[in-house]
């Protein structure tokens, strides 16, 4: 295979990841956004929803879409349960202060992983994609699910900015996030969109991982991943930034495809992670972020 | 600190040493290996707790200087054959000026971005010992072998791997350690740290060098933890890349808040407790870290200060 077809292959690989990581961080990013709020345990929601997808996928049998349909349906609504109770039992209570919070997210991190170890075990295991078709390019086949996981992330995007700047409940969250007190001051029950947008991240969260399962496989570790690359988008974004995170993911996503197939993968990761360090601390609105209010 | 409560402060740790020399004539030899793994741990959380506690800042990247050490001197022996002491000293040389960059740069950062900056240099540091796997063979480790964990002492062999040997090198250690931050905290400079934590604005505008302050701290934390590692790696003879995961991180942040953050004490207490708890629930559970998790939300939400934290809020504020 030459160059060509090789970095054509890279960057539809690299343009997958960023979809999914698009999606993951969108919803990092609007926890951080809205609440102040940074969630240790994000990835946790994503392997949550990849695990209930194998659960879905297993207990359905027949056609695999089926099972596909009715993950994506369930998954978000219990995950989004479950980081709703969180956000009442626990955030809430602390008041959002954002170091115990970040304590508080690590322990919901263990006790998610650690009680999916427990129900589901130790294995990594894989889920059947809801269509099968290649497309022949003259060089590689490539999978048409793929080419679905890209499409739905911009499917998904679209929605979320539609459901922020067009409706009355995005209206409400931008609010909140522009200013807490004034936002309570004018009747917003800033409380209750608290735990409404904790939970749509955590929905969001899980979708990203039923559309990632049928290419990666559903294992109780699977959320490490997904949270430090949400965290460098979100980061070089520019922290709350909905644009930023898009454009951050796809850079992040389409350069972490093209690096992991020339370098080693722990390399590449090693510096994009340091120099996501170095970027939070010399520029801490992200790199397309405005200076601070 | 008035004299009369760094007296106090000095009798209670002097006795709670004495007491741990006298253990290890006690204690059968399963819990006499268990309290010399508590007491190396406990020096790394006095490290952690060093800057947490008394500058009020929250790193969740501390098993890079762990690593650090523990890596600086078991390569050291294990490649170029150094004699042990060299190598306790190559490795505070490494972790010390490890922590004089990180700090340099992390803190210019505060509150929450500094917790993560932390957290992303840990895992650079994590993903590095992966990558050199040629020199410290990842994830499975180095055994360092029998021959390299002795020395001469004058007509004597000191074989640290010896049970009451590490015990008690642990506890000189430990005792180093604590003895170093309390007379660190009884000086103007412990003043200034203390300070700043209270409340950093004020400190700055009384004139003091805020970031000079928080980066000699920074320094000493993580030559404190380094210590601890080089200590684990040497006198337990393993190194493995598990030390530099974010999971030894919050291992530290766990001790210090069970134990109570800003109290000399509450780092041992805090490992005592924890370190024998895990021990119980991995006979039966592979599962033990739901446990920790639990530990950690239920710590914050009901007991923020600790056990020394909350004892020193009742009944003896003299405490330090």
């Amino acid at each position: 295979m030459g160059l060509g077809p090789y970095l054509l292959l890279a960057t539809l690989e690299g343009l997958v990841q960023a979809a999914v990581l698009c999606i993951t961080a969108a919803g990092l990013s609007l926890v951080f956004g809205v609440m102040r709020v940074v969630n240790v345990a994000h990835g946790e929601f994503v392997m949550l929803g990849a695990v209930i997808a194998w659960y879905a996928a297993s207990l359905l049998t027949g056609h695999p879409a089926l099972g596909f349909v009715v993950a994506l349906i369930i998954s978000p609504l219990i995950v989004g349960a479950i980081a709703a109770l969180s956000e009442r039992l626990i955030l809430k209570r602390l008041d959002y202060n954002p170091e115990a919070t970040i304590v508080a997210t690590i322990g919901l991190l263990y006790i998610i992983q650690q009680s999916v170890l427990i129900l589901y075990g130790p294995d990594a295991r894989p889920v059947d994609p809801p269509f099968y078709y290649t497309i022949r390019l003259p060089w590689f086949g490539y999978s048409a699910y793929k080419l679905f996981v890209i499409g739905a992330a911009i499917l998904i995007m679209g929605l979320i900015w539609f459901v922020l700047q067009k409706t009355r409940a995005g209206l409400i969250m931008r609010a909140t996030q522009f200013d807490r007190e004034t936002a309570q001051a004018f009747g917003i029950p800033v409380d209750k969109v608290s735990a409404y947008v904790f939970a749509l991240g955590a929905g969001l969260a899980a979708i990203a991982g039923i559309l990632v399962v049928p290419i990666q496989q559903a294992h109780y570790l699977m959320g490490t991943d997904p949270l430090l690359l949400s965290f460098i988008v979100v980061i070089i974004g520019g922290l709350g930034s909905m644009s930023g995170t898009v454009v951050a993911a796809i850079l992040i996503g389409l350069s972490d495809g093209i690096l992991s197939m020339m370098f080693s993968p722990t390399l590449a990761k090693m510096v994009s992670t340091l120099l996501v360090a170095l970027v939070l601390v010399f520029r801490p609105n992200g790199l397309f972020g405005k200076a601070a209010r | 600190m008035t004299a009369s409560a760094f007296r106090k402060n000095l009798t209670l740790t002097l006795l709670v040493l004495a007491a741990l020399l006298l253990l290890q004539f006690v204690l059968p030899e399963y819990y006499v290996l268990m309290a010399t793994r508590m007491m190396v741990l406990a020096v790394f959380t006095v490290g952690f707790n060093a800057l947490l506690g008394y500058v009020g800042l929250l790193s969740l990247g501390h098993a890079m200087f762990f690593a650090c050490g523990l890596y600086a001197a078991g390569l050291s022996v294990y490649h170029f054959g150094f004699s042990l002491p060299a190598a306790f000293g190559v490795s505070l040389i490494a972790s010390a000026a490890l922590s004089l960059v990180i700090g340099a740069i992390t803190l210019r950062t505060i509150r929450v971005s500094f917790m993560i900056v932390t957290l992303m240099f840990a895992q650079v540091g994590y993903l590095a010992v992966l990558y050199f796997a040629e020199w410290t063979n990842g994830q499975e480790g180095l055994s360092l072998p029998a021959s390299a964990r002795q020395m001469a002492l004058g007509p004597w062999t000191l074989n640290i791997a010896d049970a009451v040997t590490r015990y008690n090198i642990a506890l000189v250690l430990l005792a180093a350690s604590l003895g170093l931050l309390l007379f660190y905290l009884k000086g103007t400079r412990g003043r200034v740290a203390t300070a700043i934590r209270d409340n950093e604005g004020r400190t700055e505008m009384l004139g003091f060098n805020v970031f000079a302050a928080k980066l000699e701290m920074f320094v000493l934390s993580g030559t404190l933890s380094g210590a601890a590692g080089a200590a684990y790696g040497l006198l337990f003879g393993y190194l493995g890349a598990t030390f530099a995961s974010f999971q030894y991180s919050i291992e530290a942040l766990l001790f210090t808040l069970l134990g109570g953050a800003g109290t000399l004490l509450g780092p041992l207490i805090g490992v005592v407790l924890m370190v024998a708890m895990i021990d119980k629930l991995s006979e039966l559970t592979s599962a033990y870290f739901l446990v920790i998790g639990v530990i950690l939300i239920v710590l914050i939400l009901w007991f923020p200060k600790g056990i020394l934290g909350t004892i020193r809020e009742r009944w003896a504020p003299w405490l330090l």
